[in-house]
């Protein structure tokens, strides 16, 4: 048993750490935030150079990481600066499905990914599929020479810096996967902000005609693929919430030191005291379930999904704790949208909002617990 | 023992319920449903409809132009608004202001200021907070040092709501600072157009600006401003919060905000069902329809003594935070329940008569900022810890 992170891990970190320490303070932040697809091209070929985002990708698919806890040490080191890059997107989910599913002519984007110049952005659910990656109504039609896609698809993140989508859709053989390209012609991009910084699309497909050599995989293959590609996604999420809850921590600790009220420092007061505890233990919580997830990334898919389910949920109820006691401990202050804190708070509680929130997973982990009571009964 | 409402106290509320009907427009109400950031104007325009029909002034006597009602006409009131998604009348000037000034204003300063309140010529800010006195208000450091017939103020408050659309501010100034922190703070009454006021907005994790930092610079105030006796203004600062107390419960939001929820469940799907029929999420939201209707309760149980002629004692520090609780975890639901749309955010689509385009369903745009914005729930008004120490003093006697 060892919890330690590899040497090579280690470095990861410690090289990503300092860069973000380095380049992403306020005022960087605040230009990639403000900026109109949500991202840096600096920062984003600064991460392909640093191996970030080869860090994402195994080396059979000419990466140098794509484990869980590859991805683990990444996103937490995103999560606690609050980068509002959108590397989840293209890095982890797009490019395990390219990995998994992709024919060898698809299998070249990988390495553009890894290199930094192409950015292929999953765009999967739609307005009334809430989380559910197989509730698709988004139709792929056949014609002559491939397919007509209609359909929308709703807040996907990373949307507007996009070259490539991701689509799902349904057609007569079930459900598929295309590449197509982002501004192929129908493909509507409605672009905004969200509330945490990150900047998203709709994405309108009206008469989308794309070659049959546009579809990713085998019909049978793509759901337990979006699977995978969601376990990923989460194990990034959560490992981002972890690395934004101990930076939450960090600043309302601090505050708790140096405020004083009455006469002395707030942190001396016993009931803030046993509250910040509490946020303590939750955290540590937060950080176990990420470890159970990442550690099992690549096991059989009803063990995966039930730490999928299991993390989701937990860093679900722990991000709502931390950002709801970390802004309460600061009072207005922790309100206001020039202190950090707020982006900290605002990241935890929209990943919630992000491949599932604390209800699916909850849902999802009864499925596999009352599956695993009813195989022992039987 | 009688949980009703009496024939009269009916009657009354099926008068203000044809009042809203009649008089609450629906652009209006649509405002306040889609949790929109209202603006000055919708706020004047709806205190000129209510003070029109003698409605505006409920906490205040007949003879100052209020109503006269008693605190079950009150809530009466007060509920059929928030259920009409009526507005909330902007408080500072008439129930924190007025009720100071009658009881502690002279004669000359009641006669000037409250019709003026009445007729909407001037809009009130209390200037209360300041960066170094927030829970610990008495703390607070701005001076008023005499010279002749003015007081000349230096300092700075802040979390000063809708400052910036006010014509005065009610302020807890230092007049001695060589006594104990609470017998040294006098109340002043300051015109914000004084050369040396200056109003700086502070930009909220919502993106909305309803707050400011106000701060004063060798401004000059006449003698005639001071309320009541100079170093006697904690005692008129605690007769305030007394005041501002009232509906602190929030009942009516509670109730509003849960059709609401109910609303949007009706419309999100969940698993090819509307969302209230996925038994989790229905679950949580009985969990709170619960809490609400014990809480409602508890509230007419205060209500019944302060009508009865009870003043409200520590018990409503038990009600802002139950109160408070309750509309917080509604939030909290409001925010789940629309899913993946809980996360754009087109801020100019939040402000009044916006004609930014939205994304998603029109009433998804305000549920996350309305969750961040509501934190200020538990913070002000004495924070939820505040009225944790009250009980435990002044209910528990620990």
């Amino acid at each position: 048993m060892d919890f330690n992170h590899s040497e090579e891990r280690r470095m990861l970190q410690e090289t990503l750490h300092r860069y973000l320490s380095d380049n992403y303070g306020s005022e960087q932040r605040s230009a990639a935030v403000s900026h109109g697809q949500g991202y840096s091209e600096k920062v984003w070929s600064d991460f392909a150079e640093l191996g970030v985002i080869g860090a994402l990708f195994a080396e059979a698919d000419g990466g140098f990481g794509g484990g869980g806890f590859d991805i683990a040490v990444v996103f937490e080191e995103l999560g606690r600066i609050a980068c509002v890059e959108p590397l989840m997107a293209s890095g982890v989910m797009a490019g395990h499905l390219l990995s998994v599913l992709g024919s060898d002519a698809q299998k070249v984007m990988v390495g553009e990914v890894i290199a930094g110049d192409l950015k292929v952005v999953p765009a999967l659910e739609e307005p009334q599929s809430r989380y559910d990656l197989d509730a698709v109504e988004t139709k792929a039609e056949q014609i002559d020479y491939g397919y007509r896609l209609n359909g929308t698809k709703s807040v996907v993140i990373g949307g507007p810096s996009a070259d490539k989508l991701i689509l799902s859709a349904r057609g007569d053989e079930g459900l598929l996967l295309f590449v197509v390209d982002a501004d192929a012609a129908g493909v509507e991009r409605y672009s905004y902000p969200n509330l945490d910084g990150y900047h998203a699309s709709d994405i309108a497909l009206v008469n989308v005609e794309v070659p049959t050599s546009a579809r990713l995989g085998a019909s049978q293959a793509v759901l337990p693929a979006l699977e995978a590609a969601r376990a990923a996604g989460v194990v990034a999420v959560c490992a981002e919430a972890v690395g934004a809850m101990d930076a939450a921590k960090d600043l309302t600790v601090e505050y708790l030191r140096v405020r004083t009220q009455f006469g002395r420092a707030l942190g001396k007061f016993q009931a803030l005291q046993h509250r910040m505890s509490t946020v303590l233990i939750e955290i540590e919580q937060a950080r176990s379930a990420l470890i159970n997830v990442a550690g099992h990334l690549s096991a059989e898919p009803s063990l995966r999904d039930k730490h999928v389910s299991a993390a989701k949920n937990l860093i679900g109820r722990v991000a709502q704790l931390v950002c709801e006691e970390t802004i309460q401990l600061h009072g207005g202050i922790g309100m206001t949208e020039e202190y950090a804190l707020g982006h900290y708070a605002k990241r935890l509680m929209m990943i919630d909002h992000q491949l599932g929130d604390v209800d699916y997973h909850l849902e999802r982990f009864v499925g596999v617990m009352q599956a695993e009571a009813a195989q022992e009964i039987s | 023992m009688d949980l009703n409402y009496s024939a009269d106290e009916l009657a009354f509320r099926d008068e203000v319920r044809a009042f809203l009907k009649e008089n609450l427009s629906p652009t209006l109400s649509e405002k306040v449903r889609l949790g929109k950031r209202l603006s000055k104007t919708d706020h004047e325009e709806w205190h000129a409809t209510l003070n029109t029909r003698g409605w505006l002034a409920i906490n205040w006597p007949v003879e100052h132009g209020g109503t006269g009602w008693n605190a079950v006409y009150r809530h009466i009131f007060e509920e059929e608004l928030c259920l009409a998604d009526a507005p909330r009348t902007v408080p500072f000037g008439l129930s924190m202001l007025a009720p100071v000034l009658m009881k502690f204003g002279s004669k000359a300063q009641q006669d000037h200021f409250l019709p003026r309140i009445l007729d909407g010529t001037d809009w009130w800010c209390q200037g209360y907070s300041e960066p170094r006195a927030g829970s610990d208000l008495a703390s607070l450091k701005t001076r008023a040092v005499r010279d002749g017939d003015h007081y000349v103020v230096n300092g700075q408050k802040t979390w000063t709501t809708l400052g910036q659309h006010a014509d005065w501010i009610f302020c807890l100034v230092r007049t001695d600072a060589e006594v104990k922190a609470q017998e040294g703070i006098s109340f002043l009454l300051i015109d914000m157009k004084t050369p040396g006021v200056t109003v700086r907005p502070i930009t909220l994790i919502d993106g909305g600006q309803e707050v400011n930092e106000v701060f004063f610079e060798d401004v000059r105030v006449p003698v005639a401003n001071l309320v009541g006796e100079e170093n006697k203004g904690w005692t008129y600062a605690k007769y305030l919060l007394t005041h501002e107390r009232t509906n602190i419960a929030g009942v009516g939001f509670s109730t509003a905000g849960l059709a609401h929820l109910k609303e949007i469940c009706t419309k999100q799907m969940s698993g090819g069902k509307p969302l209230l029929e996925n038994p989790y999420f229905a679950g949580r939201i009985a969990q709170i329809e619960i809490d609400l209707m014990a809480m409602a309760t508890t509230n007419l149980r205060m209500i019944a003594k302060a009508a009865a002629g009870q003043a409200p004692g520590a018990e409503s520090s038990m009600l802002k935070i139950k109160g408070t609780e309750i509309r917080q975890a509604i939030n909290d639901l409001t925010r789940r329940a629309v899913g993946r749309y809980a996360m754009p955010f087109v801020s100019e689509g939040l402000d009044s008569g916006a004609n930014a385009q939205g994304v998603g369903p029109d009433y998804a745009s305000s549920v996350s900022p309305g969750y961040f914005n509501n934190r200020k729930l538990s913070i002000f008004g004495g924070s939820n810890e505040i009225q944790r120490n009250i009980i435990s003093k002044a209910i528990l006697g620990l």
